[in-house]
């Protein structure tokens, strides 16, 4: 598993290294099958910065990516994997259309703090259902949280189908009172859809970060995470902290799928799958190995990633699913990290001989 | 319709979508018996049914009727390659069981996706020239009553299914192989002492389960799809998982579960011709599956039933 480093330097060197093998990996497969990697990878990133509109673009995935991330950092903190992000943001994204929907009258900010409140709240619940039998049945909550996802999948499909829509694929969108856009900041992107969630992320990144580090609630889940016997006998008590830690958790989900949705999107329509912000929140949360400003940065680069994909179809002839080749590959190195710590270690333990060596001679 | 081609219908459509979880639960159970947890089954299945599809089309004129079975052996060696990653990461590098699998559901569809666009020049391969279709059960068909209603035009993907849950059962339990794969799942260190080559077992475990899970995934594209794209492959994998834990990882029960949760799927898209059924909303049905296992889990089976070292790194001593 990710094991806290010592140094800044020295922990940064494992996400460093993993984007550049998973960079390297895409590269050789590229050049496997005759494309050429460097034109690839120019078109994947240089496009996106050469205009503010796809800079907006990355950002507003980023925004998603940052949510969901967070989300499974604070249960895999408290050692669990919440595999279900994707089910709690979808859970999260269609209560909050629907809150948007049925209220289309209200106040804009009120609207819009009740529709994320009621998509966080969602997301949190469907989250604490793992969560809750974890602590009194002992039930995995990987296999729950699965079995959840494709739950949480086929209501929503039925929902929009039944409930929000008549027997559509897709609901109307919601009214100007739940749109999260902000003239200045369209503007400032060429109406990209980034939006004021964009700021909301930043805030709850902070906001994560204080609640981990400064208050006696984030200590104990982050106690039971690094041994949860040893804060059992500290007094803690294991049931609160393992649904606390899923509540909390699938509450940043389902924000992120609100936030994702309403800000995106304006409505929900029909998913032949789970949303891809789920798994890959999971992998900016690995990627940015647990560290809330790491999951953010994280983010921004994944962000690009996804925007930059489009590209590479039209102006380097390769499919667009290479990005998300090199985003599995990058979390394939994260996860096998011993690889390279072996290898920093190994480096390491030469470096000290060596000195040591040195030293004797002068003696 | 009468009783008897109602039942007809529910027996072999509930077989046609059991044919891909048997074989891929089973594979599961080898895996997770050695103590690797392998929730990337989903990956696996998509990377076997993306190899049976271009299979299928490339040879189609070479094999003829043949092709949908050479498809699947295509399929189980392509995913034996494929559950290589998640075996050298989990059990070489050391890395968490469920982050290794997630990596290989995420590179699946996205690898699987790629080639199919670099060979085809599109998302989906199209209609596959040779399918699976139904079979009928040679001599079996012809008992009364029964073989109707369990040989006749029936799946033949599913059948096999049965007779490798039968071999798995007798090979995890009646023999040498089987005694030392399950031992090195539930205490390696003992297992190890007494000279069993425990990674060895672990890679025998992970690796069946890939070609297992791959033959899988090359059903589901051949009987059920009938082609590959980004679709074909949507959650069977982890309701495998599921049908996997619903029959206690005994290949037997877990073959019963898998058949049952075939019959699950099969009534939502059936289940408007059956009386009673078509009463109940198609969501329920839709949704049982998973919310049954979330029951099983929690009301029948303990924690005692797993393998007792399952998802747990095993560091090889010097």
């Amino acid at each position: 598993m990710i094991r806290q480093s010592k140094g800044l330097l020295n922990s940064l060197l494992v996400p460093v290294m993993s984007i550049l093998f998973g960079f390297l990996f895409g590269a050789v497969l590229m050049l496997a099958f005759g494309y050429n990697p460097v034109e690839a990878y120019r078109a994947m990133i240089v496009s996106v910065f050469q205009s503010p509109y796809f800079i907006g673009e990355a950002l507003r995935q980023a925004t998603a990516l940052t949510f969901t991330g967070l989300g499974f950092a604070l249960a895999f903190q408290a050692g669990f994997f919440n595999i279900g992000i994707a089910g709690q943001a979808l859970a999260g994204w269609v209560s909050a259309v629907w809150v948007a929907l049925a209220f289309p009258d209200l106040p804009r900010i009120l609207l819009l703090t009740l529709s994320l409140g009621v998509g966080l709240l969602v997301g949190a619940i469907w989250a604490s259902i793992a969560g809750f039998l974890r602590a009194y049945f002992g039930t995995s909550e990987v296999i729950v949280s699965i079995m959840l996802n494709y739950t949480a999948l086929q209501v929503t499909n039925f929902l929009i189908r039944n409930v929000l829509s008549e027997a559509g694929n897709t609901t109307a969108r919601v009214g100007e009172n739940a749109n999260m856009g902000f003239q200045w900041l369209s503007t400032l992107t060429q109406n990209s859809r980034l939006n004021v969630g964009f700021f909301i992320a930043i805030i709850v990144v902070i906001l994560y970060w204080v609640f981990m580090t400064k208050t006696t609630a984030g200590f104990e889940i982050r106690a039971v995470g690094l041994n949860a016997s040893a804060s059992k006998y500290a007094g803690m008590s294991a049931e609160k902290n393992i649904i606390l830690s899923m509540f909390l958790s699938g509450a940043l989900a389902g924000l992120g799928g609100a936030v994702h949705g309403l800000g995106t999107f304006g409505n929900i329509f029909t998913q032949g799958g789970l949303p891809d912000i789920g798994f890959n929140g999971i992998a900016v949360a690995l990627l940015g190995l647990g560290n809330p400003f790491g999951i953010f940065f994280s983010s921004i680069l994944f962000g690009v990633l996804n925007i930059g994909a489009g590209f590479m179809p039209n102006q380097a002839g390769v499919p667009d699913e290479m990005a998300n080749i090199v985003i599995a590959a990058i979390i394939f190195f994260v996860g096998a990290n011993y690889i390279i710590r072996y290898f920093i270690d190994k480096r390491a333990a030469k470096k000290q001989t060596a000195s040591s060596t040195s030293q004797g001679g002068d003696v | 319709m009468n009783a008897l081609s109602i039942i007809q219908l529910i027996v072999s459509s509930s077989l046609i979508y059991a044919a891909p979880l048997i074989l891929t639960a089973l594979g599961g159970t080898f895996s997770e018996r050695s103590g690797v947890v392998n929730i990337g089954l989903e990956g696996i299945m998509v990377m076997g049914a993306f190899m049976s599809a271009v299979f299928n089309i490339q040879f189609a004129a070479t094999f003829g009727g043949w092709t949908p079975w050479m498809g699947l052996l295509a399929g189980g060696l392509i995913g034996v390659l494929f559950s290589i990653i998640h075996a050298v990461a989990t059990i070489n590098l050391r890395a968490d069981h469920i982050i290794s699998g997630t990596v290989i559901n995420l590179a699946a569809p996205a690898l699987g996706v790629f080639l199919t666009r670099a060979i085809f020049g599109a998302a989906q391969t199209g209609p596959l020239p040779e399918s699976f279709g139904r079979t009928s059960i040679f001599l079996l068909d012809r008992i009364p009553i029964i073989g109707p209603i369990f040989f006749e035009n029936t799946s033949g993907p599913a059948y096999f299914g049965i007779v490798v849950a039968i071999l798995s059962w007798f090979i995890l339990f009646k023999t040498r192989f089987g005694l030392r794969l399950r031992s090195v799942g539930e205490h390696p260190h003992a297992a190890e002492t007494l000279g069993i080559k425990v990674y060895l077992m672990k890679y025998s475990g992970v690796l069946i389960s890939g070609l297992l899970g791959g033959m899988g995934g090359a059903i589901q594209a051949q009987a059920i799809s009938n082609e590959f794209g980004i679709l074909t492959i949507a959650g069977q994998g982890f309701i495998a998982m599921a049908a996997m834990i619903f029959g206690k990882w005994n290949p037997l029960g877990v073959m019963g579960a898998a058949i049952f949760f075939g019959f699950a799927q099969s009534l939502a898209r059936i289940g408007t011709y059956i009386p009673i059924i078509q009463n109940i909303p198609t969501i329920w049905l839709l949704v049982m599956p998973y919310l049954l296992t979330i029951i099983v889990l929690v009301g029948v089976i303990g924690k005692s039933e797993a393998p007792a070292r399952l998802g747990q790194t095993y560091i090889k001593t010097k």
